[in-house]
């Protein structure tokens, strides 16, 4: 019975990975490359998996106690544990240095990248994108206010052309690399869309990037994924990746920073206007 | 490995302190055999109020239209199930527990070297855990932070337990703290100090390493979690800012400033990693003993797992960032991290051939000691191997904070340790109580733990590769993730999960059954060589070992030995006074 259920969870765990109906979603992104290391990890660990406890049922089934059976004595045997040791470091190696590469690429953002700011809060996602000069103006978590909830440095000539959005969808040109860059204006966050197979968490008080050249156009949610309080599964938002000319049409309907603070400006000599005429 | 010279014994023995009162034998006891039953019955009392929660926790994300539980609550839940599991269930069971109870037995000593100190250090950690407890019924209630009680949130309005649960936590875990140090001095001291003659460091079970190691790291790595406590403590009520950069909660301006929210991350995993394996480490050294008794052999390659057991021991505390991967910390730490956790699997894994070459050529008795064993291997070479996922760097971007962690971390340090554990009261239960455990129940209660907890945890790796985060209370309407097959899914853990909680419920009444009703254990039942079995009574009284202390003559692991007639000679009888075999002049040694 022991060595039966042992088998029973060795191939059954084998058939349950080949034929799942629960694995990745379909990428989205450059970074089939992680995709690659997964299955590099899966193909491999997998192999040990089946090896060792093969082995140990195997043990099981031979050297089960009878009446007339004793155990072999032999305290060590060095030959085998140098053996065992250099396979082992060899496969871990072999895990590692395509691993430590891929790294290499995720934390390289490439030159051309657009900076693209995510900025989370309790429980949603605003963005920002940089405007014509290509620069995102300088914020602090000081500065904001009803007026100002993206904190921006007002003094900072390169945020005034800032394109601000204040809504939970962001899109993005398809083909086109962007560096994300995370900031948190209240707790940790996590910047996270499972089809682009990246994320990383957003810090209040720091700014934190990954990059990604979306692949595929279409919609995708945005989960966090650190826990940021009571709402945290609830704190989705959108990505739109759209071919080139839906993006150009989408990005011209955003207002600036500088835009947003002339509206304002007006809403509020209006209203005075208003209050004097009363 | 035998015989060696057996030094004279250098000091004259201490007379140990007697209880006067029934207060102080059976309550303030200063015996390390009582305290250990105190520690291991606390411990599973709180652990069950933690296996309670879980059954809610489950039961919402399998059925959230029910709404069993509110967002507030389920946060809560596993807050507290997580950090009672790790800190008040598993490192109280391993150490105090088992480091007790078998310490002064199994190094041929009368008691540990500091007794009362002993006495007080469980009485520490008893408030502490009160002090946790009683935050369920604060205003408020527990905190929900997470048991990674990562600030600013912990500290924040957005977190339930926020007004008085998360002071209670932070207090809660200073106590234990200061409690586990008294404890774990002790245990060092012990093994360090109080060793009976002949027995060697490189003679000492493989149980007494790994609590030993496992102590060691705990005396170095619970500090950094007492100081973050202590610093987020200051954080929330006076308003410093060790932790908390300018912030806004909820639109309006804090006035914190300056503060890193990651530096409370490095301490809490410098802590939290080195936690890992003050877990792992006892259960190596456990598994290891019952692996040899029950299969009749001796471990294979002793020295190396003692050595694999101090490497672990000390890699432990350079890999701690590999939880922070994508913290937003320096990226290029991930280089050196990856590095370092990777390596850590060599050893590791040397440890798992071992058991099973152990095995090899063994005479096997599938007892339920042996069983547990069997199950340990099987979970802990699942949750190690995936481990060689999330150790590695970029592998750990698409995974990290979906429920393939959850999967990992319950199978590697959940499932196999607790596997151990209960391995190792059945093994040592006939000492403990002079009686043997209903064995039926006992083989139920096996299975279904087993392969209950296998079906729990190994399909939840998958739900992570969707990408379904942890910690979510629920998963909404998404339609590219959350099929109605993987909601499926999540049904049938939570089937499991119940039914694994129900064998829990047999194997209690079990413990308490037998305790009674059981079968009276003869003297030594399963044939081991340790000391703890050498004891004039069993179970064992105060002051262990009868007039003379035993003397050592040869390592935990002769069994089978060629030329001797039974198939265990134990640690405390010489060369000369084995029976041999028919067929042999000496030990090893063929008549000619």
């Amino acid at each position: 019975m022991v060595p039966f259920i042992l088998l029973v969870i060795i191939i059954g765990s084998v058939l349950f990975h080949l034929y799942t109906p629960w694995y990745s979603t379909p990428i989205a992104s450059n970074w089939s490359s992680i995709d690659s290391t997964i299955e590099l990890t899966f193909a491999m660990t997998g192999a040990v998996y089946v090896l060792v406890l093969g082995f140990m049922t195997y043990c099981v089934i031979k050297f089960k106690s009878t009446k007339k059976r004793r155990a072999d004595y032999e305290p060590e045997s060095k030959k085998a544990e140098v053996i065992l040791t250099v396979l082992t470091t060899i496969g871990v190696a072999g895990l590692l240095a395509p691993g430590l590469i891929v790294w290499d690429d995720y934390v390289s953002p490439p030159e051309e990248a657009m900076p693209i700011e995510a900025m989370g809060q309790q429980w949603y996602w605003n963005f920002r994108l940089p405007g014509e000069d290509g620069i995102l103006g300088t914020t602090d978590a000081r500065n904001i206010s009803a007026d100002n909830p993206f904190g921006m440095n007002e003094n900072d000539p390169n945020g005034k052309d800032d394109i601000l959005i204040e809504g939970d969808t962001l899109h993005l040109e398809h083909d086109k690399p962007v560096k994300f860059l995370l900031r948190s204006i209240d707790v940790l966050h996590n910047f996270y869309v499972p089809q682009f197979r990246a994320k990383m968490d957003l810090v209040p008080g720091m700014v934190t990037f990954y990059w990604i050249r979306p692949t595929v156009t279409g919609n995708y949610e945005i989960l966090c994924a650190e826990l940021c309080g009571v709402g945290h599964h609830a704190m989705r938002g959108e990505v739109q990746v759209d071919e080139a000319s839906d993006y150009q049409e989408w990005l011209s309907d955003q207002l600036t920073f500088e835009a947003i603070q002339e509206q304002a400006m007006l809403e509020r000599d209006n209203k005075l206007a208003l209050n004097k005429s009363n | 490995m035998s015989e060696s010279i057996i030094p004279e014994s250098e000091l004259e023995e201490v007379e140990l302190y007697h209880p006067k009162s029934w207060w102080t034998e059976k309550v303030f006891s200063q015996d390390a055999k009582l305290i250990a039953i105190q520690y291991g019955l606390t411990a599973f009392a709180i652990g069950f109020v933690a296996l309670v929660l879980s059954w809610f926790m489950r039961i919402q994300i399998a059925f959230p239209e029910m709404a069993i539980i509110s967002e507030g609550t389920y946060y809560q839940f596993i807050t507290m199930h997580g950090m009672i599991m790790v800190v008040y269930l598993l490192t109280a069971l391993f150490l105090g527990a088992f480091g007790n109870y078998m310490i002064p037995l199994m190094v041929g000593a009368r008691d540990m070297v500091f007794p009362y100190l002993n006495m007080i250090s469980y009485w520490t950690y008893l408030i502490a855990v009160l002090v946790l407890f009683v935050s369920f019924f604060t205003p408020g209630g527990p905190t929900g932070a997470g048991w990674t009680l990562y600030p600013p949130q912990a500290i924040l309005g957005g977190t339930p337990g926020q007004e008085t649960g998360i002071i209670l936590m932070l207090v809660s875990l200073c106590i234990f703290i200061v409690g586990f140090t008294m404890g774990g001095l002790n245990y060092v001291i012990t093994i360090l100090q109080a060793r009976t003659r002949g027995m060697t460091l490189m003679r000492m079970p493989l149980t007494i390493w790994g609590i030993f190691t496992a102590t060691v790291l705990a005396l170095f790595a619970f500090p950094a979690l007492f100081v973050s406590a202590v610093m987020m403590l200051f954080d929330k009520l006076l308003m410093t800012s060790f932790f908390m950069p300018a912030l806004v909660e909820f639109g309006e301006n804090l006035t914190y400033g300056g503060g890193s929210p990651i530096l409370f991350q490095h301490l809490f995993w410098f802590f939290g990693h080195p936690e890992v394996y003050i877990v792992a480490l006892p259960a190596f050294g456990i598994v290891s003993d019952l692996i040899s008794i029950h299969a009749r052999k001796n471990i294979f390659g002793f020295r190396m797992m003692v050595w694999a057991i101090v490497g672990i021991g000390a890699l432990s505390f350079i890999v701690w960032a590999h939880h922070m991967y994508v913290s937003g910390m320096n990226p290029y730490f991930g280089f050196f991290f990856a590095t370092t956790t990777l390596i850590i699997a060599v050893p590791t894994a040397l440890k798992v051939y071992n058991w099973i070459l152990t095995l090899w050529k063994g005479n096997i008795h599938l007892t339920i000691p042996m069983l547990f064993c069997l199950g340990f291997i099987v979970t802990f070479l699942n949750g190690g191997l995936t481990g060689l996922f999330l150790g590695n760097v970029i592998v750990d971007v698409p995974l990290s904070d979906t429920y393939f962690v959850v999967a990992h971390f319950h199978m590697v340090m959940g499932i196999a340790p607790v596997l151990v554990i209960l391995g190792a009261i059945y093994h040592w239960y006939p000492l403990i109580t002079g009686k043997m455990m209903h064995d039926g129940m006992g083989r139920f209660h096996f299975w279904v733990t087993f392969v209950g907890s296998y079906l729990i945890y190994f399909p939840m790796h998958y739900l992570g590769f969707i990408g379904v985060p942890r910690r979510y209370y629920e998963m909404g309407q998404t339609e590219a993730l959350y099929t109605s097959s993987a909601a499926d899914l999540n049904v049938f853990i939570t089937i499991a999960a119940l039914a694994v909680g129900f064998a829990q419920l047999v194997f209690v009444f079990n413990v308490f059954w037998s305790a009674k009703n059981g079968e009276v254990a003869e003297k030594n039942p399963w044939k081991a060589t340790s000391l703890e079995w050498r004891t004039p009574e069993q179970p064992p009284i105060h002051g262990n070992f009868g007039k003379e202390l035993p003397v050592v003559y040869r390592w935990a692991y002769d069994y089978s030995v060629p030329g001797a007639e039974d198939d265990f000679i134990p640690q405390d009888v010489p060369n000369e006074k084995v029976t041999l075999a028919e067929g042999y002049s000496e030990l090893g040694v063929e008549k000619t």
